[in-house]
């Protein structure tokens, strides 16, 4: 789907974000590197996916894109400019992207009404008038399926599913073009999942949205992505359109998590790879995948850590031994 | 696995007290697990299959309380036994895994001793030879440097080792039953393989009968031979895994499989709207009248408001509760 | 409020409604003048340790980093000198009276305020709508107001009527002292003081000015909890 039309609504180049750990006066300073050299980028209208396990950065990249998290160096540039350059102000980047939060249960101010909830950001962003105000929030809680009279009521007369449409009221209100989605549904009640992830996807289409999607569930994604970056340690060790990574996965993690996922037809577990994800603070030299790697050689665990190379259109794998696998 | 039935649950009733009313967590649930054999209990929250668990390990503690059937283990009913002698059965012949090992696991206290003292308690072993075979079963669910491992704290291991941890004690005096609780769901997707792997294969070796519950259908169809599906403290349908997945007969395990994105679904056949199941999930002080599906049910009729439905028996030896099913 | 020596000591009686001290002065009237001065005293100088905990903690818990520290210093500071040392100290720099009371005891008693405020922020910075203000485009000013506020005010609320009882207290031992509120004015505090010798000749004297504290302090507490509660819209309303 890409379009030479339809803009590039996000870019992130090289970002790095590190956190120290206190290693004293003498001792040498220890780095985690949370995300190490990240780029993305995303177009009007589409979605990106972004898997991984624990460890592997995806909510650092989410919190840097929001201004949340300050990078250590890359650079972010939404609608066209460099968010990570001093002077933006927190304002003008409301009025480009917007997250939904993960737990309906702890996103939304409980003494406040819903109304005012949505009321404020708009006041707050210039708009005064009690019309419009009114226009707007009818217009919103409309569009995620909430009756305008539910906007007197407080966060916790609400199930969680009705909160998390809240939540995404609240990311709409603004008018944003991209809105960070931080697994929208992995809090809410199985049977309500449908609902919310039809409602994205309908807004997605109908408003012109981008997301970034953080989502562990990997059903989730591939119904939902148009396009699908996997972490690893900081690091995007794949990216592809949705269909490629889905039935053509070339990384061996890539590989592994699809293969964990339990098929309810069939009884086999499925391929897993040994060991757990290592400790950031000290990855694997090389391919920081290699110790759990099937399908490692000597140079896997070599320096320097393999690249992010094209192996085919639109399709990244960093690993040393990527055409060897078909 | 034996044709044996190990445990027989006959005519559940669990009760919720709250302010002198007196709610029905459970109404009614009836199941039995052979020897040896895996059954899954599948539900969202509120549905009753955690404390359904605790009943059966004698653990449930006011608001909650046994309001009626009976518990057989072995012969024994539960329900009735005094609190001694389900100390002596807990932990020697059924064995319980939480979802979160970090609350389940003592913080003070080395892994190896938490798991030595299941042998001191229950096999009457010194402590000495107890820690021997602490270690022991630290390999056996596949924890690297056994010996090591055992000084460890919890806080110092990951997740999945954990994990490991709480099922080591569980298994350690070799019970006739494991329940498991969301064993996996804290953990990351390759981990949750894993474990799930380590459950099947130490189970069958030992023929020791697992109950799992999970939210997650796909995990426990996968999983085990039989499943249940719970609804609002209602056993609503039970089936062989094969045919829950490819057959399911009631409302709302249809709609549930209708709902959830599969892997694999969209390269198949294209993008299609979820199928949603309105409504929310009702709490427990809400349940409905008469089936308690019924508000989000698209074949609700006036029988169903009415009457809660009987279980009628299917071919394959499952039964379910709906009055329209077919 | 006169003294008359001809009625000292006298019980109560259809006279004088709680009887006499030992300068015959009414203790009824006594009490009652005594109430502006203790009230204004422990609800007035609560009020300004809470504005002073609550600014400093509250500050302290979102921005962290050296301003944490500094607060956190102050705060250590301020819990290792005995509260009553301090006040007094300030007493002695300015002359008796109401306002200079106000003064000291609300410079004195702030940091367990502060404390409650600090921890109660770091707890409330992690949750989801903190974040979405940020993203929204709130400054931090206008967060730490809209949102923190309202929803650390709970326990903030309970603890200040809790000080107000402290701080009659306070005020009674400073007058005590002679750098509170100087003799003949009543205040319950020092009338207690007072009565100390004839507690058991004639209870009456340290009876209701005792009474009149424990009254007060117990009203204060309910209105506090009350007060909690009606902010609070989550005991208001059930799900709907």
């Amino acid at each position: 789907m890409a379009d030479a039309v339809s803009s590039c609504i996000l870019k992130v180049e090289d970002l790095k974000v590190e956190f120290p750990l206190g290693g004293g006066v003498f001792g040498n300073r220890r780095i985690v590197h949370a995300v190490n050299g990240v780029d993305l980028e995303l177009r009007s209208g589409e979605c990106l996916g972004l898997v991984g396990e624990s460890g592997c950065g995806k909510s650092t990249v989410a919190l840097s894109i929001m201004g949340l998290q300050s990078p250590t160096g890359g650079r972010i540039i939404l609608d066209g400019q460099d968010i990570a350059a001093p002077g933006i102000d927190r304002r003008e980047r409301a009025r480009v992207a917007q997250i939904v939060f993960q737990d309906p249960y702890s996103s939304l101010n409980p003494r406040q009404t819903v109304r005012k909830t949505l009321e404020a950001p708009l006041r707050l962003h210039g708009i005064k008038a009690r019309s419009e105000i009114d226009d707007r929030i009818a217009e919103v809680l409309a569009r995620v399926g909430l009756r305008p009279e539910q906007g007197r009521r407080y966060p916790h007369e609400f199930s969680g599913g009705q909160r998390q449409r809240v939540g995404i009221a609240r990311a709409l209100i603004l008018k944003p073009k991209i809105i960070v989605l931080d697994e929208p549904v992995s809090a809410l009640d199985v049977s309500i999942r449908a609902q919310i992830i039809n409602l994205l996807l309908e807004m997605k289409d109908s408003l012109g949205l981008a997301y970034v999607m953080i989502s562990h569930d990997l059903g989730v994604v591939e119904h939902m992505s148009d396009r699908v970056a996997v972490m690893y340690l900081g690091r995007i060790v794949e990216t592809a359109d949705w269909e490629t990574i889905f039935t053509r996965p070339r990384h061996p993690y890539t590989r592994a998590l699809i293969a964990a996922i339990p098929d309810p037809f069939g009884t086999g577990i499925g391929a897993k790879i040994p060991g757990e994800v290592p400790n950031p603070i000290d990855p694997p030299a090389g391919c920081s995948f290699h110790p759990r790697c099937p399908h490692a050689i000597d140079i896997c665990r070599q320096p320097p850590t393999p690249d992010l190379e094209e192996i085919d259109g639109g399709h990244f794998v960093r690993c040393r031994r990527a055409r060897d696998f078909v | 696995m034996s044709d044996e039935t190990l445990l027989s649950i006959e005519n559940l009733y669990i009760e919720l007290r709250l302010d002198g009313a007196s709610y029905s967590a459970v109404k009614d649930v009836s199941f039995s697990i052979r020897r040896g054999e895996t059954f899954g209990l599948v539900g969202e929250s509120g549905c009753g299959k955690s404390v359904t668990a605790l009943a059966i390990i004698g653990l449930l503690k006011p608001p909650l309380g046994l309001g009626g059937g009976r518990i057989l283990f072995d012969g024994e009913d539960l329900a009735t036994v005094s609190s001694a002698r389900m100390r002596s059965l807990r932990g020697d012949r059924i064995a319980m895994v939480f979802q979160e090992p970090m609350t389940a696991l003592n913080p003070l206290s080395p892994v190896g001793r938490q798991i030595a003292e299941m042998f001191v308690l229950h096999k009457g072993a010194t402590w000495h030879e107890a820690e021997r075979l602490a270690v022991k079963a630290l390999g056996s669910v596949r924890v690297p440097a056994p010996e090591r491992r055992a000084r460890d704290y919890p806080h110092q291991l990951s997740g999945g080792m954990r994990q490991r941890v709480m099922i080591a004690i569980a298994l350690a005096c070799d019970p006739d039953l494991l329940l498991a609780d969301e064993p996996t769901t804290a953990l990351d997707v390759t981990v949750q393989a894993e474990i799930l792997e380590l459950i099947r294969d130490l189970s069958s070796e030992r023929g020791t009968a697992v109950m799992m519950i999970s939210h997650d259908l796909g995990l426990i169809a996968n999983m085990c031979s039989r499943v249940g599906v719970m609804y609002a403290g209602r056993l609503v349908e039970q089936q062989d895994a094969s045919s829950i997945f490819r057959r399911p007969q009631h409302p709302y395990t249809k709609g549930l499989i209708a709902s959830l994105p599969l892997l694999g679904a969209r390269a198949k056949y294209g993008r299609r709207a979820l199928q949603e199941i309105s409504g929310v999930v009702p709490s427990v002080v809400d349940f409905p009248r008469g089936c308690r599906f019924n508000p989000r049910c698209s074949l609700s009729t006036n029988i169903c408001v009415e009457g809660d439905p009987e279980a009628s028996p299917l071919d394959n030896g499952g039964f379910v509760r709906c009055h329209h099913h077919g | 409020m006169g003294a008359d020596l001809m009625n000292s000591s006298l019980p109560p009686d259809h006279q004088f409604w709680f009887g006499t001290d030992d300068q015959g002065r009414d203790i009824y009237s006594r009490v009652l003048y005594g109430a502006r001065v203790s009230l204004t005293v422990g609800i007035g100088s609560q009020i300004i340790n809470s504005i002073i905990g609550v600014c400093l903690g509250l500050s302290a818990g979102y921005w962290g980093g050296w301003w944490d520290d500094l607060i956190n210093g102050l705060t250590n500071m301020m819990l290792a000198i005995p509260s009553l040392i301090f006040a007094l100290a300030i007493m002695a720099i300015l002359s008796p009276g109401l306002t200079s009371l106000l003064i000291a005891l609300g410079l004195t008693n702030w940091s367990f305020t502060c404390r409650l405020s600090r921890a109660s922020t770091l707890s409330l910075k992690s949750q989801g709508y903190i974040q979405a203000a940020k993203v929204l485009g709130y400054g931090d000013i206008r967060i730490m107001l809209t949102q923190i506020l309202p929803n650390i005010l709970g326990p903030i609320i309970v603890i200040g009527t809790l000080g107000m009882g402290s701080a009659v207290l306070s005020e009674a031992a400073l007058s005590f002292l002679g750098l509170g509120i100087k003799p003949p004015f009543p205040s319950w505090g020092s009338m207690l003081s007072d009565a100390r010798d004839q507690m058991t000749t004639a209870p009456w004297i340290s009876i209701f000015p005792g009474l009149a504290i424990f009254l007060t302090v117990l009203s204060l507490n309910l209105l506090g909890d009350g007060l909690r509660d009606i902010l609070d819209p989550q005991s208001r309303t059930r799900r709907t």
